[in-house]
């Protein structure tokens, strides 16, 4: 009886207090605060940041590689003395909450890298209509390398067809050569949704053109039990190769299901979203040898991750855990902060301060990370050379193989490049299916 | 002499049970909401509209659906997400691929939806409870599945499908505002139809199944049509949903926006906001959808006021979903029934306060 009385006059209390706090805290952000006022000359860059959820693990280490990146741009006196402040929006891989996250700083965005593929494609529109380059490295729309039809998006590097068939021109290397590839059986094991399916027109083109046979094992997501798949790949189908398009967790499934059937590990290939430490780890001493895909090099042995750890890190101004400095995450941060400083750079360097979407976007078009400039950077060998213009955006670049061996990653090949005649043909073909969808 | 009027001989407490609002201050806060909700959003910013009051809506939309099958009829389901994908497919279809004009094709959406609705309700007529809840899951993951897989809906690639600009005759929907009026008109239209509905002879009887259902046949309620009827309403305003979510909200349907997940929170909406309560579908939903970015945006305020030194930003983005849980665990423990309960509670207090008023 108490009780119920109590309740009676607590809750509407309670109800009232939290969403007058819910109504006062939204209604707050509109106005400025002291964070988000940037100084003169000065570039406010909010960032999409994924810090909680199943996919932070790896994803914090993006963002705080970009970050480590910006400080160490700004340490050594920023963009011609134009020095970057970011800001975070954090919406934990949740679609709704990155469309949130974009409306609360809406006017404000110079480039938008959520690190999610759906993202991207919620996104697309509403960048188009306010003139702000979405990019989602190796990922995203496989057809955005197509700056024509897409102006504000973009892979940047290796989109999910060139991943694939640059994985094909790999194996064929191990093979001797495209010619031995004939009759060879290669078996793919992948996630049953839209980006495990992604190399699927690529397979089919080079299969053709090779004469190998290949077969799909879709796995539903969480794709956590795959030993029905494994046993038909080692007994029945007796592959020769296989390739694993996984995520997060299901990456290391394959390594233990390998084992029980018998399959060799040096016969298996894992895309460049199965390529970090994360991916490996739980597997032991099972995914040694196991070779992956990536985009870009591994390990601390690049100037500017030695002057990060120098400039940055040293200092206590460090945006993630030390120990996580160098891994593949990480490494991706740092890249990706490197295109985004480019595009900065030409930007102002060709419009001029202060900078927005558009201007940023053209910055983005005039990259030209060739030999000389990745040295200047100190980033050779971290990534490719990279040229963008009005029409390319980005995505037919070489993948680079590494072999885990219990502890680190190490880099076992060169530049392998993708088949850029099939890759182009289906971007060409998915291009004219949008125009055709949003009757342009 | 006219007829005397069939109502006035009911009972008082019919009569009252009868009024669309019992007291004088749900009128007065329905005027009030009405007003607000028509003159001030052309004064709020494009942050308002699209980042929260047409999500908002559309998510309403969905949880009144959800609620009318649970809340009402008692009959529980875990797929509401995936009609909202029937209806934003079935919407970019109609609309992108046959120009079918917008007003019928978010009748269409939601009239498929409704037919699959009807399928995945039959397993209602013989199990109920839990098992019932885990025949609408299966239902989720094979609307989903399926979305996927069939050539002819064209999603196959990448799942997800734009839509051409939105045009109702020659007016282009295309602004925040517009945005937010055309999706405010639509489920203005769906809540009074709703209303009218959970008041009916229909509303009635599924009222009679939910409280107990071998009472209600027996007394002549046929639960083939009225259980039926529930999942296609539930179903038809999850298609409509879906179908603002493209046409409104995002300008794309993507089969990754509707998976369980968001089955999960609409079934949330409904039991915080309030089960069988129109008012109760919209707090619900305002609340498991706003209030996250509330106590986002207020700690990060916060975080820049105290000086941003002290505490990293992925404490304050872990602090957020502990907050939150919090609140909702307080919320279920002081009032299990409902935020619809708490506003009712609050207004026939008040109500019985003026009447004692008024008598002394």
């Amino acid at each position: 009886m108490l009780m119920r009385r109590a309740s009676i006059r607590f809750s509407p209390a309670l109800a009232t207090g939290v969403l007058a706090a819910g109504v006062l805290a939204t209604a707050s952000a509109t106005l400025p605060t002291q964070t988000s006022i940037a100084a003169e000359g000065e570039i406010y860059h909010p960032m999409l940041v994924t810090r909680t959820g199943p996919f932070a693990s790896a994803a914090s280490g993006v963002s705080s590689g970009q970050q480590d990146y910006f400080a160490l741009v700004n340490a050594n006196g920023g963009i011609d003395g134009v020095k970057i402040k970011w800001e975070e929006c954090e919406f934990g891989y949740k679609t709704p909450r990155a469309l949130e996250c974009y409306e609360r700083f809406r006017g404000k965005w110079k480039i938008v890298y959520p690190n999610s593929t759906p993202v991207i494609f919620a996104l697309s529109k509403r960048l188009t209509e306010d003139k702000v380059l979405g990019i989602n490295l190796a990922g995203g729309r496989s057809e955005s390398t197509d700056g024509t039809t897409f102006p504000y998006l973009s892979p940047v590097i290796l989109n999910f067809w060139s991943q694939a068939a640059s994985t094909i021109r790999y194996i064929a290397q191990q093979e001797g050569g495209e010619a031995k590839l004939k009759g060879r059986k290669i078996a793919f094991v992948h996630l049953d949704n839209a980006y495990g399916r992604q190399p699927f027109p690529i397979f089919d083109a080079l299969a053709k053109k090779f004469g190998f046979e290949w077969k799909s094992w879709p796995l539903a997501w969480p794709a956590l039990e795959q030993s029905a798949a494994w046993v038909d790949i080692a007994r029945r189908f007796r592959a020769d190769w296989a390739i694993q398009w996984n995520y997060g967790q299901s990456c290391n499934v394959p390594m233990t299901e390998m084992k029980k059937v018998g399959f060799p590990i040096e016969k298996f290939v894992g895309t460049l979203w199965c390529g970090s430490e994360e991916d490996v780890t739980p597997a032991g001493d099972l995914a040694k040898g196991y070779v992956s895909a990536n985009y870009h090099g591994v390990g601390l042995d690049f100037p500017v991750i030695q002057e990060i750890i120098k400039k940055v890190h040293d200092q206590g101004k460090g945006n993630i855990d030390r120990k996580r400095v160098g891994t593949v995450a990480y490494n991706r941060g740092v890249l990706t902060g490197i295109i985004i400083v480019e595009a900065f750079r030409n930007a102002i360097k060709s419009a001029g301060m202060p900078l927005d979407g558009k201007k940023v976007r053209d910055g983005f078009r005039m990259i030209k990370l060739d030999k000389k400039r990745l040295k200047e950077l100190g980033a050779e060998g971290l990534l490719p050379e990279l040229v963008f213009s009005a029409t390319y955006h980005g995505g037919i670049e070489p993948q680079l193989f590494q072999r885990w061996d219990g502890k680190t990653w190490t880099t076992i090949s060169d530049w392998v490049p993708p088949y850029e005649d099939v890759v182009k043909s289906e971007i060409k073909r998915a291009a004219a299916e949008y125009k055709k969808q949003t009757k342009q | 002499m006219a007829l005397p009027d069939a109502r006035t001989q009911l009972p008082q407490v019919l009569q009252r049970d009868m009024r669309y609002l019992p007291g004088s201050l749900d009128r007065l806060a329905l005027f009030l909401l009405v007003g607000f909700f028509l003159l001030v959003p052309p004064f709020l910013g494009d942050y308002w509209l699209k980042g929260i009051l047409v999500p908002m809506l559309i998510l309403s939309i969905a949880a009144l659906g959800l609620n009318v099958l649970t809340g009402y009829a008692g009959l529980i389901s875990l797929g509401q997400a995936a009609f909202m994908a029937i209806g934003a497919f079935a919407g970019v279809i109609a609309y992108g691929r046959y120009g079918i004009p917008i007003p019928l094709t978010l009748l269409l959406a939601g009239l498929t939806a409704a037919l699959v609705g009807a399928v995945v309700g039959t397993p209602s007529l013989r199990i109920k409870g839990l098992y019932l809840l885990v025949a609408t899951l299966a239902a989720q993951f094979i609307i989903v599945w399926t979305i996927q897989r069939v050539p002819w809906i064209g999603a196959a690639s990448m799942v997800t499908i734009n839509t051409p600009p939105v045009f109702i005759g020659a007016w282009e929907i295309d602004t925040a505002l517009e945005q937010y009026y055309f999706s405010l008109a639509v489920a203005a239209v769906l809540t009074l139809f709703a209303w009218n509905l959970t008041r009916s002879r229909v509303g009635r009887a599924w009222m009679a199944i939910r409280d107990h259902d071998v009472a209600a046949r027996v007394m002549g309620i046929s639960m083939l049509r009225y259980k039926l009827l529930a999942f296609m309403v539930s179903a038809f305003y999850g298609g409509i949903a879906g179908a603002l979510v493209v046409f409104a909200w995002v300008g794309a349907a993507n089969v990754q926006e509707y998976e369980l997940e968001l089955s999960i929170q609409l079934l949330g909406m409904i039991i915080i906001g309030g089960l069988g309560s129109i008012l109760g579908s919209y707090l619900g939903a305002a609340f498991i959808a706003l209030l996250p970015i509330a106590i986002s945006i207020g700690m990060h305020n916060l975080y820049g006021i105290v000086g941003g030194e002290i505490v990293s930003a992925a404490v304050l983005a872990n602090a957020e979903h502990v907050v939150f849980g919090v609140l909702i665990v307080l919320f279920l423990i002081f009032e299990p029934l409902g935020l619809a309960h708490i506003w009712r509670r609050f207004s026939s207090r008040f109500e019985f306060r003026l009447g004692s008023a008024v008598r002394t």
